[in-house]
């Protein structure tokens, strides 16, 4: 079940939801032709339910949105960057398991 | 003794999904273990053309979403988690799952499957994801008009360079041999193909880049010279290594690559332990045979629990 805590970002929303936001962010860049990026897509969801009100947890379409990933140079997806303050905590590429996110996300708590 | 499961699947790539298809349909109580999303290595490939009665080819994607939606339909229980350590050896198996959970069962069909292998050479991790790919799905629209390269000579290779000339404007294959090890068909389609070149007789020795990330390529060849290769991306496909590490290794007999041996009804070392796909040693890794490993381990197993009764 997809979980509606996942925000789904723009790039014209991507400095007020992620640059801008109190909490630390992880933002999910996929795309609908990316196998892998569907095989972390439940692990993405389950982190949002648990990390609900301390971690924001997003996704962003690199199809419809080209110009934030291309501003992080994202050559590859699923990539996901971890963002405090506005700023790059720590990024990873690949379908990674949910410990190793966990791992990446407490970097920012 | 009660058990959780008579049978636990561990991987839902073509493997363990026919093997939960086949156990969901004889009514055994079976749990499939999937650490990411069913599907597996497939959902790396752009286009499946060799699998039979899908006449016109069928996207990867596609494929292991009717495979899913195949066991769903016979109500095959299905878990995602991942498994942090298994013991095999007693007639009660148990598999440890990372969250600290602990499921038993009478009999394990291991599926864990295999990733792509890594070329090892100075520049490849540092660049991974910023140029240095393993998923030419994936990744091949980042790279529109630009000249990249594949490494390797396999199916997997050939048909992912192909598919890389959608996006990039040439695509350099580099191969350790002067001929490719790819099916004819996938061979007489990058010969013909203008913007697939070829370096024979090749290895890359290191990857470089800067900030933008992957710039060029140092190639040493087998006659001694080297070469450098201008180019934005580089897609690494030269074949497997098993997924092995939550296996029990000194439990299990397995190859000198660390592949699991089995008899010819898949069976492993232990009784009651069977493996099918690519985790299995063996010479071909194709999605029909490990779908038919996966339904040949599940009847194995079926025989092994109607024995113990």
């Amino acid at each position: 079940m997809a979980s509606d805590k996942v925000l789904h970002v723009t790039d014209g929303e991507f400095d007020n939801t992620v640059v801008g936001n109190d909490l630390p962010c992880l933002v999910d860049f996929w795309a609908p032709w990316c196998g892998p990026c569907k095989a972390i897509g439940p692990v993405i969801d389950e982190l949002a339910e648990e990390f609900d009100g301390k971690v924001v947890i997003t996704k962003m379409n690199v199809d419809d949105n080209p110009a934030t990933p291309g501003k992080f140079g994202i050559r590859a997806i699923p990539t996901l960057i971890l963002f405090k303050d506005g700023e790059v905590v720590d990024k990873v590429t690949g379908a990674i398991g949910k410990t190793q996110l966990v791992e990446l996300i407490n970097k920012a708590l | 003794m009660p058990v959780d499961y008579q049978l636990i699947i561990v991987g839902g790539g073509p493997a363990g999904l026919t093997a939960g298809l086949y156990a969901a349909r004889g009514r055994v109580k079976t749990l499939l273990i999937e650490k990411g999303a069913t599907g597996g290595q497939v959902l790396l490939t752009d286009w499946v053309d060799n699998y039979p009665g899908f006449t016109e080819g069928v996207s990867g994607f596609e494929l292991m979403d009717k495979m899913t939606a195949h066991v769903d339909r016979f109500g095959l229980e299905k878990k995602f988690a991942m498994v942090s350590g298994l013991d095999l050896l007693g007639e009660i198996k148990t598999i440890s799952l990372e969250n600290g959970d602990q499921l038993s069962c009478r009999s394990v069909v291991l599926c864990t499957g295999a990733r792509p292998r890594t070329l090892d050479v100075p520049g490849e991790k540092e660049l991974t994801g910023q140029g240095v790919s393993y998923c030419a799905t994936c990744d091949g629209p980042f790279y529109r008009g630009q000249e990249i390269a594949v490494v390797g000579g396999g199916n997997t290779a050939i048909q992912e360079a192909l598919h890389l000339t959608k996006f990039a404007s040439k695509v350099t294959v580099i191969h350790r041999r002067d001929e490719l090890r790819a099916t004819k068909i996938l061979q007489e389609k990058a010969f013909a193909n203008e913007q697939v070149d070829f370096i024979w007789n090749a290895q890359v020795q290191t990857i470089e880049g800067d900030a933008n990330g992957v710039n060029q390529l140092q190639i040493g060849l087998t006659d001694g010279s080297k070469t450098t290769l201008p180019v934005t991306g580089i897609f690494i496909l030269i074949g497997v290594v098993p997924n092995n590490e939550i296996l029990p290794m000194d439990q299990l007999q397995t190859d000198a690559a660390g592949f699991v041996i089995t008899d010819t009804e898949m069976e492993t070392s232990i009784p009651g332990v069977y493996a099918a796909g690519d985790i299995r040693s063996k010479n071909f890794r194709q999605i029909i045979n490990a779908a038919g490993e996966g339904a040949n381990a599940e009847l194995s197993a079926e025989q092994y629990l109607a024995g113990l009764k």
